[in-house]
């Protein structure tokens, strides 16, 4: 028995080693998004800056928009902030929701790296992150005028992202409505949305 | 032809590692002392190579040689010479380079000053060192070659170098941290040379020790100016995230700092021999993990480098490969080498037992947080992520109890304590603590009593190392005389002890009684944050060598008299657009006066009002004084002469030999 237990550490690694083997094959980016093609969840959550005001579904924007989680404790969203900033000075409308944060602390930051969202929600406990079936901060999802997400990228926006991305249906999300346009698009632009 | 040169120079690197492995190991079996002695040339003659891999690798990139991919991608031509020269690390292929050369000055090292290893250890040793060296040497040769050519479209500039990297602390933050990671390699040479002889002494730990503990000082240091550069380059002022890469970095450190304190007890004791081998086994084991996480691309990280499955498989199939055979080497031999031996439970062996428990328990705890969403993912669990306040969650309890064992540690003997002499000793360093804790709040504007708990840990380290020294030198008959008596390792225990305190107390005030206020400033607004008058002259502009900067003035003073004046920048960085925050910082003992350059409120008009954040950051540098003092302690310990002594024992008693044949 004392002689099993010196292969303790052996077998502990092979299941360690099994578990990479497949860690490599899986892509962090990419996550099954249960919530593709359906709308964004009910949600009701104070204004970051301003917990008066409590923000809600309804309050999104009208047209096809982005959502960002982001949070101060993510040094990947330090990365992406920068490029927020530029989409949001093309008139990209960016909707934040803010993980897991300290009020204060995600005010800080907005002043400091510069505000590019409409407007942050405070998700303090998660609960709107797990409804939208979020893993970790940065996350964006593309949503259309009826509230409905369309396409989600895991990770940092970047230029890369955007413009092979997001941008070829945020553009067409501006004139059309998704169904008239989402037939001809191709499978590995879909795919890459999921 | 250089870069060429650079190549081959490698392939010979690889064809010496080669021969490193096998022969001596081989020699050492069939007691052929010439293919023993084969191992010392050979372990030179690979360093020698990788250096002029190395050489080559950053000639090209002080010629702005951009027919090579590497120097094309991490350097122009604008960029200063010094970080030209460190810009050789700045990516994946020439960290890896880097490495490499660090690994091969490691074996290069054991070779010259193991001399007086008996033979047969000596040549199993570097035959291990052979062999992981040859796992680097295929990784670098077949997956990540800085040497590849751009032919024959050479670009006629290159991308910059991160501008994030273009900072004096990236230039000794990874080779100090590379030395730590490496350095493990050699105990673990230990480990599997003892393994296969079947024989662990107290002798063999004294060997090993010293080596581990230079490993686990430059460690230390590598990830206290890898802290020190995020608080001061990122601009915010923080400076610990829990990043998988950091991550990476502390496991290793954490297994290192017990595989320490568990070689101590192994050399004085003859005990936990096993648990020592296994100690060594993961400490080496967690720096290739670390490598794997951050270079394959299973885990997101800002740090991590190019990712390619590619390598991941590489590392991967390296990790198992080591790992796999040591830990089955481990399962089958270690029986050989154990011992058993009682030890009262008041005993000093019981305190380091509890060390060794809480920092392999917190070890796992970050590769648990590290690992979680990538096990989750694997299982279809779902994607999970794990923050920080996971971590702190755990880490900070955990730790509470570590430290407060080491200052009951430091009191208790070996074998056995009488409870009574254990009471009395704890008994002053534990009053002097509370007395301090209590106290130093009212120091500051408002008392906290959870500054009071962390005062107190940080405190009762400090007191109860002091308290040691000083009943050491009790029955001595001068004082002097009494720390004359005790070894360098005492004093380098103590000092990474006390270092370790100072840490403590300086992450606790940091935590507690920062102040940071966000404000709008024009030219000739005044503010005051923490008793400190922050005076605005407004926004110029500046210009750098590669970059163009908005530079704020902002004179500081304190009851009127000035204290400092501080130049935080706004960078743009020519080449990649990369807009970047240098913050000002005033260093202090006591505080840091920290400011950082927001954005112009009115985006069109920089010399109208901007968003600046000042920060009054309590005792901040204590903790990287204490990580210091920790790394001081550990080269203080090597120095110890009981390490020269064994060699000249050992020279003696072999010239007996030779005398007596």
């Amino acid at each position: 028995m004392s002689r099993l237990k010196l292969f303790l550490p052996l077998i502990i690694f092979v299941a360690l080693a099994l578990l990479f083997w497949r860690g490599l094959f899986l892509n962090p980016q990419e996550m099954p998004s249960a919530l593709l093609n359906k709308p964004v969840p009910e949600f009701s959550l104070e204004k970051v800056a301003d917990n008066k005001q409590v923000m809600q579904k309804g309050d999104l924007p009208k047209g096809p928009h982005l959502l960002n989680v982001w949070a101060t404790w993510c040094v990947a969203c330090r990365v992406e902030h920068p490029y927020l900033n530029a989409l949001a000075e093309q008139g990209v409308p960016i909707i934040g929701v803010n993980l897991k944060d300290d009020d204060s602390a995600a005010i800080k930051w907005l002043d400091k790296f510069h505000n590019p969202y409409l407007f942050s929600v405070a998700d303090r406990d998660g609960r709107l992150a797990l409804d939208l079936g979020v893993f970790g901060a940065p996350e964006t999802f593309l949503v259309d005028a009826e509230g409905t997400i369309r396409c989600k990228h895991v990770g940092i926006v970047d230029d890369k992202v955007w413009q092979t991305k997001l941008q070829p249906l945020y553009e067409k999300l501006k004139s059309q409505r998704w169904d008239a346009f989402a037939g001809d698009l191709s499978d590995s632009l879909i795919s890459r949305c999921q | 032809m250089i870069p060429e040169l650079g190549h081959f120079a490698l392939i010979v690197g690889l064809l010496l590692s080669l021969a490193l492995s096998i022969l001596p190991i081989a020699g050492s079996y069939s007691a052929r002392p010439l293919w023993m002695e084969a191992a010392r040339p050979l372990a030179l003659g690979v360093f020698a190579f990788v250096f002029i891999a190395y050489v080559c690798l950053t000639v090209a990139f002080i010629q702005s040689d951009f027919t090579v991919n590497y120097v094309a991608q991490n350097s122009n031509s604008i960029l200063p010479i010094y970080y030209k020269i460190t810009a050789v690390w700045g990516g994946h292929e020439g960290s890896i380079l880097l490495w490499l050369l660090i690994q091969a000055g490691w074996a290069a090292a054991v070779a010259l000053f193991g001399r007086q290893l008996p033979p047969e250890l000596l040549a199993r040793v570097l035959s291990v060192l052979g062999m992981v060296l040859i796992g680097f040497f295929l990784f670098i040769i077949l997956t990540s070659n800085p040497f590849d050519r751009t032919l024959p479209f050479p670009p006629m500039e290159g991308s910059d170098l991160n501008p994030l990297l273009q900072d004096p602390g990236m230039i000794f933050h990874p080779p100090l941290l590379y030395m730590g990671y490496v350095g493990f390699s050699v105990a673990f040479a230990f480990a599997i040379a003892a393994l296969l002889g079947g024989h662990l002494d107290a002798v063999w730990a004294r060997w090993a020790r010293p080596w581990t503990v230079v490993a686990w000082a430059f460690l230390t240091l590598g990830i206290a100016l890898g802290s020190w550069w995020a608080y001061y380059e990122l601009g915010w002022g923080g400076w610990w995230f829990w990043d998988p890469v950091e991550n990476a970095s502390l496991m290793p450190w954490l297994v290192g700092t017990a595989l320490m304190h568990s070689l101590a007890v192994t050399e004085k004791r003859g005990l936990f021999k096993s648990w020592t081998i296994l100690l060594a086994i993961f400490a080496f084991s967690l720096s290739l993990l670390g490598t794997f996480l951050v270079r394959s691309g299973v885990i997101t990280s800002v740090h991590a480098f190019a990712t390619d499955p590619l390598r991941g498989s590489f590392i991967l199939g390296f990790l198992a490969v080591v790992v796999g055979i040591s830990l089955l080497l481990f399962a089958l031999r270690a029986p050989a080498v154990s011992a058993r031996s009682v030890f009262s439970f008041r005993s000093l062996e019981t305190f380091l037992l509890g060390n060794n428990i809480l920092l392999i328990l917190i070890m796992a705890m970050v590769l648990t947080g590290t690992l979680y969403p990538l096990v989750a993912d694997a299982l279809n669990l779902g994607k999970i992520s794990v923050g920080p306040p996971f971590f702190n969650l755990f880490f900070v309890p955990l730790m509470v109890v570590l430290c407060l064992l080491l200052g009951m540690g430091v009191r208790a003997n070996w074998k056995d304590s009488r409870w009574d002499k254990l009471l009395s000793a704890w008994r002053l360093p534990f009053l002097a603590a509370l007395v301090v804790a209590l106290v130093w709040p009212l120091a500051f504007d408002h008392y906290h009593w959870g500054a009071v708990l962390g005062l107190f840990i940080g405190a009762w380290v400090f007191c109860a190392s002091l308290a040691d020294i000083v009943s050491k030198t009790r029955n001595a008959k001068s004082f002097v005389a009494g720390l004359k008596r005790q070894r360098a390792s005492y004093y380098g225990m103590h000092l990474a002890h006390i270092g370790l305190a100072v840490a403590v107390l300086g992450v606790v005030l940091t935590t507690v009684y920062s102040v940071e206020e966000d404000l709008r400033m024009g030219a000739g607004d005044s503010h005051k944050v923490a008793g400190y008058d922050f005076d605005f002259g407004g926004v110029r502009l500046a210009q750098g060598p590669n970059y163009r900067a908005f530079e704020g003035v902002i004179h500081v003073s304190k009851n009127g008299k000035p204290v400092a004046e501080l130049y935080p920048q706004k960078r743009n960085y020519f080449s990649g657009g990369n807009t970047m925050t240098e913050a000002a910082i005033d260093t202090g003992l006591f505080r840091d006066i920290y400011v950082a350059l927001g954005e112009p409120l009115d985006r069109s008009n920089p010399s109208g009002d901007w968003a600046v954040r000042l920060q009054y950051k309590a005792f901040v540098v204590w903790i990287w004084l204490g990580a210091l003092l920790m790394a001081i302690g550990g080269g203080i310990a090597v120095a110890d002469k009981r390490y020269r002594k064994a060699r000249a024992a050992r020279e003696a008693s072999l010239s007996g030999n030779l005398a007596a044949a």
